[in-house]
């Protein structure tokens, strides 16, 4: 079978300016919205305490979110999870020294409170200076990554290619922090590391668009890098879209079965994907093309000096 | 002759695999209700705990299948849960106190595969269950104690040996001691160089002042002394929770972390965690009649404690010394190589030992440990009241007068002694702790968790599988072959890392794997379609194919491993477990669809003849 199939070699480069605009346009929303909505940060950075508890029948939100308040709760954020009879509490730091008590505490309200079995499903507590600590080693996790990537591209390739993976990066890491923001979703440590998988993801894709490229410097000898780029990603095209396929299949069984806990997990994969395919063929060989990428910076150049196979010898 | 291997290659492959999986099975067998029995502060179960154990539960009419002595502790397999609890409730009333009894799940791992060293997986906590905390040394206290103690030092030092001095006073980042006389200052510089290893010694004759400032390399001992003995510490009480595999580990500079798999009542976790232990040394009374205390009749001056194995000593009332005085306490051999324990005082404490035993020559002193232990009784205002334990660690013989350094033989065996230091070092927690992390999973969550995990797994093998097999036909069944190995693979190498815990993020890893390990066969398979629309024979698309599509796939997985890599090394708990998860695949999948496939294709296809090709 064959999704794809292409006869006349698909003029992608051509649609670059459209391409460009529709980048920039989606850079923009989502710093806009990074700024203004901020990220719904879980409660593995903001430090607090979460208690998740099972219900025997469907729960009654108001009257539980009453339970807290008539308890000295008020902060208490009260939201089904998953089902309705699963309820998850959030509660912000307390400046009180017991503050790892308090997840026994209101277990035992709601047990008494509900007259109902309460069957406690997790309880988490995080102190103030661990989110933070958190919060840095994050961003360092993610900076390191995109220099480490640079780096082995750059000796790989060719840095043209290097900053247009790394730009790419860039984009999805954002455009996927962006949606978060803008859905307002909970962005919590398996997003961060959805986020790292998506940064690997992208950049198998835009590797093999690059690989493709390269070869195709060497081989075909007539041509503009316009048309080469276009050959080459006419060729991986099917690639690309039969991985992105499995992939896509594999997260959507992540994301209707595998549970209220790895939801945006799989949610920021799923779209980090979809713009991890669209950025390796977009925005990855754009920069490589913008910078200047021509035929003589990938064809090994040949060291045939004179006397190059001597040993050196030095005067003292 | 173009795409066969030789055999010793196909048989390697076929070995490799064989390999994994072999590793991988142990994860099919359900684990056994057990329950463990271990030994507390440096008891040991040993045959006869066996034996009574056996008694017990053979008088009790519970059935079990197997009963081992094994490192120092029992374990006993039930055929039921029941069994199993019945088992525990008897054992911990009939035990006593110097054993702990925990329920536990042991992997029923057939004896020729645990021979081999084949285990299951070990799962993180969000699958087995349980509760972890995240434990914070508090350096500065730790820091500022070790100030004071100097402080404390300094004037002990400087009036032994006769040096006057206006004041000794902690300021800032430092010590700074004040002198009436040039003199004065002079003689001290010198002493205290000789006295203290990695300190700063700056003198200002204007001002008559010497300061002292501790080195980095002394506040990383400071530190790392902190840490270490907290560890210690948590240890020795951890196992007092009867939890069956605790793990307590240091993270990082200042921070510990403990994983009790499988406890509930966090409470009472968290309780014994922070629970305070002391050590007081004491007189033996000599004079008084034990027999006599025994009966009830006390000397008003003494008072009757017993050790752990319930052997009574009457005791003087009056406190010798604390444990707070306690600097350190290190196990060690006298010259005689017997087991002794070191013990060093600060300055005051030191000049009270010396006071409290010039005129004891040749009396017996005894060690005694002051726990508090919470009991499952609550005050009307529901705090957990404690129980106040005291035991007689060791009676010692004073041999002659003691002062700030001095040492306790006859403490027994070589890890007797290496306990009573741990012990006397409890009693002087010269950093406390607090709790900044806990994270506690309910039974049935985690028991959810492992089912959702499996079914996410086992939904998108199938989507991928049937994909495959329509987009690609008999290449697609090679590449769904190769997924299998490598979902085996994966678990294998899982199993035989001891290290590895599955986590459900790290499930979800395994998923992601397998949606993106087709990738190298798709790029192959695409590669080969390309050659053969170009017009190369069968045989050459399929060899150029992979030779082709081989670097791509190098340089694609190792950035990926690269980004897995990072994920492991700055993340903690679930997200290392997706990290591990990821890397593994990454490494397998490599080897699986790059090697495994092309096995598989050249025993098929290779070196025949062929007009067309499935694929």
């Amino acid at each position: 079978m064959q999704i794809l199939q292409l006869k006349e070699t698909v003029a992608f480069m051509s649609f670059r300016k459209i391409a460009m605009v529709f980048s920039t346009l989606l850079i923009i929303a989502a710093i806009v919205s990074l700024s203004t909505n901020k990220l719904n940060f879980g409660l593995d950075f903001t430090g607090g305490t979460l208690i998740e508890v099972g219900f025997e029948e469907a729960a009654d939100l108001q009257k539980l979110r009453k339970l807290m308040e008539d308890n000295g709760h008020d902060d208490a954020k009260v939201q089904f999870y998953g089902s309705s009879r699963d309820v998850v509490i959030r509660l912000g730091l307390r400046e009180d020294v017991k503050a790892e008590m308090l997840g026994n505490e209101i277990l035992s309200i709601l047990e008494s409170g509900t007259g109902q079995k309460v069957d406690m499903r997790r309880i988490e507590f995080v102190g103030a200076s661990v989110g933070d600590e958190l919060a840095e080693q994050g961003g360092l996790a993610m900076l390191t990554a995109l220099i480490c990537i640079l780096v082995y591209v750059a000796f790989r390739f060719e840095w043209r290619f290097a900053v247009g993976s790394v730009i790419a990066l860039f984009h999805d890491v954002l455009l996927t922090l962006g949606l978060f923001s803008i859905l307002g979703l909970e962005f919590d440590l398996t997003v961060l590391a959805a986020i790292l998988a998506v940064i690997g993801y992208s950049l198998n894709d835009t590797i093999v668009v690059s690989d493709r490229i390269r070869e195709n410097f060497r081989k075909i000898r007539e041509g503009s890098a316009e048309e080469i780029i276009n050959i080459s990603l006419t060729q991986t095209l099917s690639r690309t879209f039969i991985t992105s396929i499995t992939t896509l299949l594999v997260l959507a069984a992540l994301f209707f079965k595998g549970g209220a806990l790895i939801h945006g997990f799989s949610t920021a994969l799923l779209f980090g994907v979809f713009v991890g395919t669209y950025s390796s063929i977009y925005v990855a060989s754009l920069v490589a093309l913008a910078l200047g990428i021509s035929k003589e910076d990938l064809i090994p150049e040949v060291i045939d000096k004179e006397g190059a196979d001597q040993d050196e010898m030095m005067m003292p | 002759m173009l795409n066969k291997y030789p055999l010793w290659k196909t048989l390697m492959v076929a070995l490799i695999v064989a390999i994994g999986a072999l590793y991988a099975t142990p994860n099919l067998f359900p684990d056994d209700y057990a329950v463990q029995v271990s030994g507390l502060r440096g008891v040991e179960a040993n045959a006869a705990t066996l034996d009574t154990i056996k008694a017990n539960l053979e008088r009790e009419n519970i059935e079990f299948f197997s009963l081992v002595l094994d490192k120092g502790q029992v374990l006993t397999r039930f055929k039921t849960a029941e069994a199993q609890l019945k088992a525990r409730d008897i054992l911990d009333d009939n035990l006593g106190k110097q054993y702990s009894v925990a329920l536990n799940l042991t992997p029923a791992t057939p004896t020729w595969l645990s021979g081999i060293g084949g285990t299951p997986m070990k799962l993180g906590l969000d699958l087995s269950g349980g509760v972890s905390f995240l434990m914070e040394v508090n350096m500065k206290e730790a820091i500022n104690k070790a100030k004071l103690g100097m402080v404390a030092d300094f004037r002990g030092d400087l009036r032994n040996e006769r040096i006057r001095y206006r004041s000794v006073k902690e300021s800032g980042d430092g010590i700074v001691v004040k002198f009436r006389k040039i003199e004065d200052l002079e003689q001290a510089q010198p002493l205290l160089k000789k006295r203290y290893r990695n300190i700063l010694l700056n003198t200002d004759e204007d001002t008559l002042t010497l300061t002292a400032q501790m080195t980095e390399v002394k506040l990383k001992e400071i530190r790392e002394y902190a840490l270490q003995q907290n560890i210690t510490i948590i240890r020795n009480r951890v196992n007092e929770l009867g939890v069956a595999e605790p793990l307590v580990q240091r993270q990082g500079k200042k921070h510990i972390v403990i994983e009790l798999p499988g406890v509930q009542d966090t409470a009472k976790a968290k309780e014994i965690l922070n629970a305070t232990a002391t050590i007081e040394f004491r007189l033996v009374d000599t004079e008084g009649d034990i027999g006599a205390a025994l009966n009830g009749r006390v000397p008003a001056s003494s008072i009757l404690l017993t050790d752990k194995d319930g052997k009574p000593s009457l005791l003087k009332k009056r406190i010798m010394l604390t444990g707070d005085h306690i600097t350190d306490a290190k196990s060690g051999f006298d010259e005689y190589s017997r087991p002794q324990v070191n013990i060093s005082l600060d300055s005051a404490g030191g000049s009270k030992m010396s006071n409290g035993t010039k005129s004891n020559i040749g009396k017996p002193m005894a060690t005694v440990f002051i726990e508090y232990k919470p009991t499952e009784k609550r005050d009307v205002e529901g705090n957990i009241i404690f129980e106040k334990v005291q035991e007689v660690i060791s009676v010692a013989t004073i041999q002659s007068r003691l002062g700030k350094s001095f040492r306790i033989t006859g403490a027994g065996s070589q890890a007797e002694a290496h306990n009573l230091a741990l012990l006397l070092r409890a009693g002087a927690l010269i950093a406390p702790i607090t709790i900044v992390e806990e994270r506690t999973v309910g039974p049935t969550l985690g028991a959810e968790n492992v089912q959702l995990g499996f079914q996410a797994i086992m939904m998108g093998f199938a989507l991928v599988f049937v994909f495959m097999i329509i987009y690609y036909r008999a290449f697609g069944i090679v590449a769904n072959f190769a997924l299998g190995a490598n979902l085996v693979l994966i678990v294998g190498v899982m199993s035989m890392i001891p290290g590895a815990t599955l986590t459900l993020p790290g499930m979800a890893g395994i998923v992601l794997t397998v949606g993106m390990a087709v990738d190298a066969n798709v790029l192959i398979f695409e590669r080969i379609r390309e050659e053969i629309r170009e017009g190369k024979t069968i045989q050459q698309a399929i060899h150029q194919g992979y030779e082709a599509a081989f670097s791509t796939i190098i340089d694609a997985n190792i950035t990926t491993l690269i980004a897995a890599l990072i994920l492991f090394a700055v993340g903690t708990g679930p997200v290392k477990g997706f990290a591990v998860t990821l890397s593994i695949g990454i490494i397998t999948s490599m080897f699986t669809s790059v090697v495994g496939s092309r096995t598989i294709v050249n025993a098929l296809w290779g070196g025949k003849h062929l007009k067309k090709l499935s694929i």
